[in-house]
């Protein structure tokens, strides 16, 4: 089932961030906030837009997400991408940071 | 080349402190988003999916050693170690911190570039032919004219907030290698048969949404009238463009609504209103801004001759190269030499820090200082000596950047796609490395012969698929990439839009639905001598839609 998540991009450096259960701004997507029913979106929403105000990210988006296991698997392509980083590039973007933190 | 005066180094000056001024304000929250994002769009700045990005603006494609070598700074000290050359023969960094612009373009003016005009509904960077001032078969050099324009444009008052993008083209020869009729205004400079230098001027071209080829609406303009008459076109599109519409608002859609007679009648009539107004160009001006660009001193070289042909026998792959990637010179001495920045399966106009001071390196030496951009995401060393063929060679090949494929099929134009850019529904990159790497074979390519394939991933047509002889656009279709083939588009001289061949392709199928196209076309050309775009224009799309769809092209 898809269920919802709050995206951003960083104001400072324009990385792809997610909000949090604990409602900081998170570089990656897992444990990302989850919203399975209409109310939760619309708070999800409500945080977005108080998100813009408090100047912290920009492009604020809720995004349909499915939950596999522990896992959160956007549903769009653009998402995934935005998740880990340029398909042809696996040496950038989150996809490397996760890749050389497995590695150490 | 052009070298800034006191005027262009105090404006470009300004508006790096100005603009440092509005990136502290926006960080420091006293300018929201909404306030801040047309002013960071002013200097190049937009947000792509995983960073920001920046887009430096590359005057007709036209850069020293010294200025790549800055390039090549800027993306090893606040990148990722590389940067990406586009269609627009501008430069973009996919990865730059907000915080850090100012200090990139700090960076850029000391070595007289900037960002300026790279966005934003005003006059972009005007492009040019990537040969100019090198090329054989040119007339005249247009780039003194792509600047006139560049200074005449930049921050202009009235321009600044036109209802769309406006984008100029220049070319001097008559083999069209700046796609001039896809442009808002192709300026096409020529003689008359008195001699005398002027402009063919088009309007109304473009691809995108709706892809239109321009329209010619002066056989000869006469160079003093270049920025009276451009004044007037820009403003009747100012004036009469669709603002309420941002599809519609491109001056093409007004020359398409309007009509052509209409639209040439109203820019006749406000050009007579200003002709002999103050921007008309003293004759004098123009040589001034003419001697920056004066072909070089290049001395004589007719040594090359004999030891090429010593090397071309001795090295096939180098042979391939010289015939592939060097083209003719006005000085039977030297050759206009195409560093191919597609290497079999790379990414099309990616270059890293490394192959970017190598190429700076290459150009002081062997190049007169000089290097070009094209708007098909190569670099150009636009005054090599035959002589020096070889060691430019052995020097390009120590970095990967000795592909011999320029203008065959691995040559391909592709966007960003969606593995960078906001706007894209499907990616680009990863198609253009497939076909790439199907076709990589130098026999194969060498076979196929001239053959452009442009991809976009995006209907916005950054890759330039509408005028590719093969010619793919990526869509998003229930949430799965799907790209449509479009064929026998050009954007030369003889300029066509190409034709949808039918229903899309997967991203598995595309490379098979390609290869199936160019088998069709090997197995019904004339001759080796007859290219796919030939082949296409002598018999149609009949025969490689039946290829694809296994349709009987004349099944009545």
């Amino acid at each position: 089932m898809s269920v919802k998540v709050l995206t951003a991009n960083r104001l400072t450096d324009g990385e792809a961030v997610w909000l949090g259960a604990n409602g900081e701004w998170l570089d990656h997507i897992d444990g990302a906030l989850v919203a399975r029913h209409a109310e939760a979106v619309a708070a999800l929403e409500e945080a977005g837009k108080a998100a813009i105000k408090s100047n912290l990210v920009i492009d604020v988006n809720v995004i349909d997400v499915e939950e596999r296991g522990t896992n959160l698997y956007p549903l769009r392509l653009r998402e995934r991408i935005r998740q880990l980083g340029p398909t042809i590039r696996l040496d950038l973007g989150k996809q490397a940071e996760k890749t050389s933190a497995n590695a150490a | 080349m052009y070298r800034y005066d006191e005027f262009d180094h105090a404006f470009v000056s300004a508006r790096v402190e100005q603009f440092k001024d509005q990136v502290e304000r926006r960080l420091a929250g006293e300018l929201t988003e909404e306030q801040f994002r047309p002013l960071r769009l002013m200097n190049g700045v937009y947000l792509q999916l995983h960073a920001y990005m920046l887009r430096v603006a590359i005057p007709y494609g036209t850069l020293s050693g010294r200025q790549m070598h800055k390039l090549a700074h800027i993306a090893r000290r606040y990148d990722r170690g590389y940067g990406h050359f586009t269609t627009r023969q501008n430069i973009q960094y996919n990865w730059p911190a907000l915080s850090d612009m100012p200090a990139v373009l700090d960076e850029l003016a000391s070595v007289e570039m900037h960002a300026l005009q790279t966005s934003g509904n005003c006059i972009r960077n005007v492009t040019a032919d990537h040969f100019a001032g090198a090329a054989a078969d040119e007339v005249a050099d247009p780039r003194p004219y792509a600047e006139i324009l560049r200074q005449w444009s930049s921050m202009h008052p009235e321009f600044s907030y036109l209802p769309r993008k406006f984008k100029i083209a220049v070319t001097g020869a008559d083999r069209d290698r700046a796609a001039i009729q896809v442009h808002d205004i192709g300026l096409h400079l020529k003689k008359n048969e008195a001699g005398e230098l002027g402009f063919a001027v088009y309007i109304g071209g473009g691809q995108g949404r709706t892809p239109m080829v321009a329209k010619k609406i002066r056989d000869f303009l006469p160079i003093e009238d270049l920025l009276t008459y451009t004044t007037a076109i820009v403003r009747v599109y100012n004036l009469h463009g669709r603002r309420d519409n941002k599809y519609k608002a491109r001056i093409k859609i007004l020359v398409h609504e309007t009509g052509t007679e209409e639209i040439t009648r109203q820019v006749e009539a406000e050009w007579q209103a200003i002709k002999d107004t103050d921007l008309k160009m003293p004759q004098q001006d123009v040589d001034a801004i003419d001697n920056y660009f004066r072909m070089p001193d290049l001395p004589q070289r007719p040594e090359g001759w004999s030891q090429l042909a010593i090397s071309r026998k001795a090295d096939p792959s180098f042979a391939r190269w010289v015939d592939q990637n060097v083209t003719p010179h006005k000085n039977p001495d030297y050759g206009v030499v195409t560093i191919s920045l597609k290497p079999i399966g790379g990414i099309p106009g990616d270059a890293t820090d490394a192959q970017m001071d190598l190429v700076a390196d290459i150009a002081e030496k062997f190049s007169n200082d000089e290097i070009r951009v094209s708007h098909e995401q190569n670099l150009v060393l636009p005054h090599v000596a035959i002589a020096d063929l070889r060691i430019v060679y052995d020097l390009l090949l120590t970095d990967g950047l000795a592909t011999a494929n320029a203008g065959l099929i691995t040559d391909i134009i592709a966007c960003p796609g969606l593995d960078y850019c906001a706007l894209a529904n499907a990616r680009s990159i990863p198609v253009a490395q497939r076909i790439s790497e199907r076709f990589g074979q130098p026999e194969r390519q060498a076979d196929i012969g001239e053959l452009k394939i442009k991809i976009s991933g995006c209907i916005n047509a950054c890759g330039h698929h509408h005028v590719g002889h093969i010619g793919i656009l990526g869509v998003e279709k229930k949430g799965e990439e799907l790209y449509q083939i479009s064929l026998g588009g050009s954007g030369d001289e003889i300029c066509t839009i190409g034709d949808i061949t039918g229903r899309g392709f997967s991203s598995e199928e595309i490379v098979d639905a390609v290869e199936t196209i160019v088998d069709r076309y090997l197995l019904v050309r004339t001759d080796k001598e007859e290219t796919f775009l030939a082949t296409y224009r002598r018999l149609g799309a009949a025969p490689f839609k039946d290829a694809l769809y296994n349709e009987t092209a004349n099944a009545a």
